[in-house]
């Protein structure tokens, strides 16, 4: 086995045959503490009753203020097409996405 | 734990300094002498409850007191003052621990030589471990996590560094390993690469090195390639971003051909040669993750061809008719040298019943004729590789690769009837114009002939190039000596 140094265990660590000119890792953006005066988005992946959990969080956050656009993606069975992900990008600042069914 | 992050071990900087491990027998004999040195350290490499009756005793489990005081053999005894090395003992002999310790009558009932054992540093168990922690300090690349329950050979196919088959985890001591074919540093620049424009260094060509599954030895040629491919004269950047299928191929001479194991007899430019294989593909797999060229990005090429994966062979130089390629190309004779040149596949071209030289490099002529279009002239370049059946006739015959040069370029004359557009009823072709005069398939110095190939087999082959020249790719020889 190779050794690792630094690894975590049972990782494998190797080097990296790029330039490095690509980050290594992303990394989730920070919570937020709070939703005020942020633009809050709510996607649905269309899976069953994501809708039911999604009009219930609108209505909610609603009772606090907070105004919600919506979103649905066509189908939770392949990516989400570029133009909707842009959407969600330039008009949200938070995503809340019902991803169970 | 990396070498940065470990505490330096230390020792008294006056008195002895013995390493021993419960598992020598030697060391089990000299623990009552050790028992009886005054001002002694000892450091345990297995045990730390061995040996008995020493008041300064230290667990050197992880070597580090070992590896600091470069311990081969236990028991080694290690005289200090004012923090130098006065002296050191290996194994037991009475007369040489007297002498060192100034101790007369040590190891009384004892033999008067025992030679040690292996220290524990020495263990091929630990010796990946050791060579990380030592020299793992001197390695730059970023180092990237396969997580546990990934699969290695999974992952590197995920972060896009294959050309398609699987690929050797590049760890540290692999890195390491490889390193070590050669005197370079690892920090040291071997080339811009196309198309990012990225430094090489050494590390980083020795990382592709791993990856495309090279052995130490082999890492000078790499070396020597990735420098060649890399210079403006061969523009790797040109040939990636064609819309044609050519790619980089590797031709070796000299004395590192047979070092290294290359296949320059049967099936020389094809599979099966861990040497030719390999080093073909770490310079493709260079130019793919330090480059930034992939296929279908950069790579424009409309069909490609199997050998981007690597294409590399030696030259036969002992059955050749001719001198060495790279002696023809400047190499002073015993050198060892690489020649890259843009390359589609090779094509057989046979000829069973060809006698006489003449009428063989009029077969070889007409092969070479096809590369890109049998009516084009002037645009690509081509190599011809040469099989000891072809090459006897030439021998016999006395004729050097200059005088078959020469009669290839008459041969090569094209008669401006048959290949202006339309001609033949293919509108493909050259433009229509007043003079008649013929007109040369290939520009000066447009195509090279090599040597190799097993003993059986009157076939020869060409290998199409590219766009030849300064505007396009012209074959480039570096010498790999300087990469050792």
């Amino acid at each position: 086995m190779a050794v690792s140094p630094g690894g975590a265990t049972g990782s494998l660590v190797i080097l990296d045959p790029t330039d490095e000119s690509a980050p290594d890792a992303r990394t989730a953006l920070r919570r937020p503490a709070s939703l005020d005066g942020l633009r809050v988005g709510l996607l649905d992946i269309s899976k069953a009753r994501g809708d039911v959990f999604l009009d219930r969080l609108a209505e909610l956050l609603a009772d606090r203020g907070i105004t919600v656009r919506r979103y649905a993606k066509p189908t939770f069975t392949k990516p989400m097409p570029p133009d909707l992900r842009r959407d969600v990008t330039t008009e949200c600042d938070v995503v809340i996405e019902a991803l169970a069914d | 734990m990396p070498a940065e992050e470990r505490e330096t071990v230390a020792w008294p900087a006056d008195g002895y300094v013995a390493v021993v491990k419960q598992d020598c027998p030697t060391c089990r004999l000299v623990e009552p002498v050790l028992a009886g040195l005054p001002g002694l350290t000892v450091f345990t490499q297995d045990d730390p409850a061995f040996p008995e009756g020493v008041a300064d005793r230290r667990d050197d489990t992880d070597l580090d007191a070992s590896l600091a005081l470069g311990i081969e053999t236990v028991p080694t005894l290690v005289r200090f003052a004012g923090g130098v090395e006065q002296g050191r003992v290996v194994g037991w002999s009475r007369a040489q621990w007297a002498e060192l310790t100034g101790v007369a009558g040590l190891g009384e009932g004892l033999p008067e030589y025992r030679p040690g054992c292996g220290s524990r540093t020495q263990d091929p168990d630990v010796a990946e471990e050791i060579l990380v922690r030592t020299r793992g300090g001197s390695l730059r690349a970023r180092r990237l996590e396969i997580a546990a329950l990934e699969d290695e050979a999974e992952a590197l196919f995920d972060r896009g560094f294959t050309d398609g088959l699987p690929v050797v985890a590049p760890t540290p001591a692999r890195v390491l390993r490889m390193l070590e074919g050669t005197s370079r540093k690892p920090d040291e620049a071997v080339a811009v690469v196309p198309p990012n424009l990225a430094e090489a260094t050494v590390e980083k060509v020795a990382i592709n090195a791993v990856l495309a599954g090279c052995r130490p030895e082999y890492l000078p040629v790499v070396l020597a390639a990735v420098e060649a491919a890399c210079t403006d004269e061969f523009n790797a950047h040109g040939l990636l971003a064609t819309t044609w299928g050519a790619g980089p191929a590797i031709v070796v001479n000299g004395p590192i051909r047979a070092e290294i194991g290359m296949n320059w007899a049967g099936n020389a430019l094809g599979q099966g040669n861990r040497a030719n294989s390999t080093i073909g593909r770490a310079l493709q797999l260079v130019i793919r993750n330090v480059g930034g060229g992939r296929p279908q990005e950069v790579d424009r090429a409309a069909l490609g061809h199997p050998g981007k994966v690597g294409f590399c062979f030696a030259e036969d130089e002992e059955g050749s008719p001719f001198e060495p390629l790279a002696q023809s190309r400047g190499v002073p004779p015993g050198r060892s040298a690489v020649t890259v040149f843009a390359a589609e596949g090779p094509r057989g071209l046979a000829d069973q019943i060809s006698r006489t030289p003449e009428s063989l490099a009029r077969s070889l002529a007409q092969g070479l004729r096809s590369v890109c279009h049998w009516k084009l002239p002037g645009g690509f370049d081509a190599s011809l590789v040469l099989s000891p059946e072809h090459g006897r006739t030439f021998r016999e015959a006395g004729w050097d690769r200059a005088r078959l040069h020469w009669e290839l370029d008459e041969l090569l004359l094209l008669d401006r009837a048959e290949i202006t557009r339309g001609a033949g009823g293919i509108e493909e072709g050259v433009p229509a114009r007043a003079s008649d005069r013929p007109v040369p398939k290939f520009r000066p110095g447009g195509y090279m002939i090599m040597y190799a190939g097993g003993g059986a087999g009157m076939f020869s082959a060409v290998i199409g190039g590219w766009a030849g020249g300064p505007g396009g790719s012209a074959p480039v020889t570096r010498e790999v000596d300087p990469w050792r």
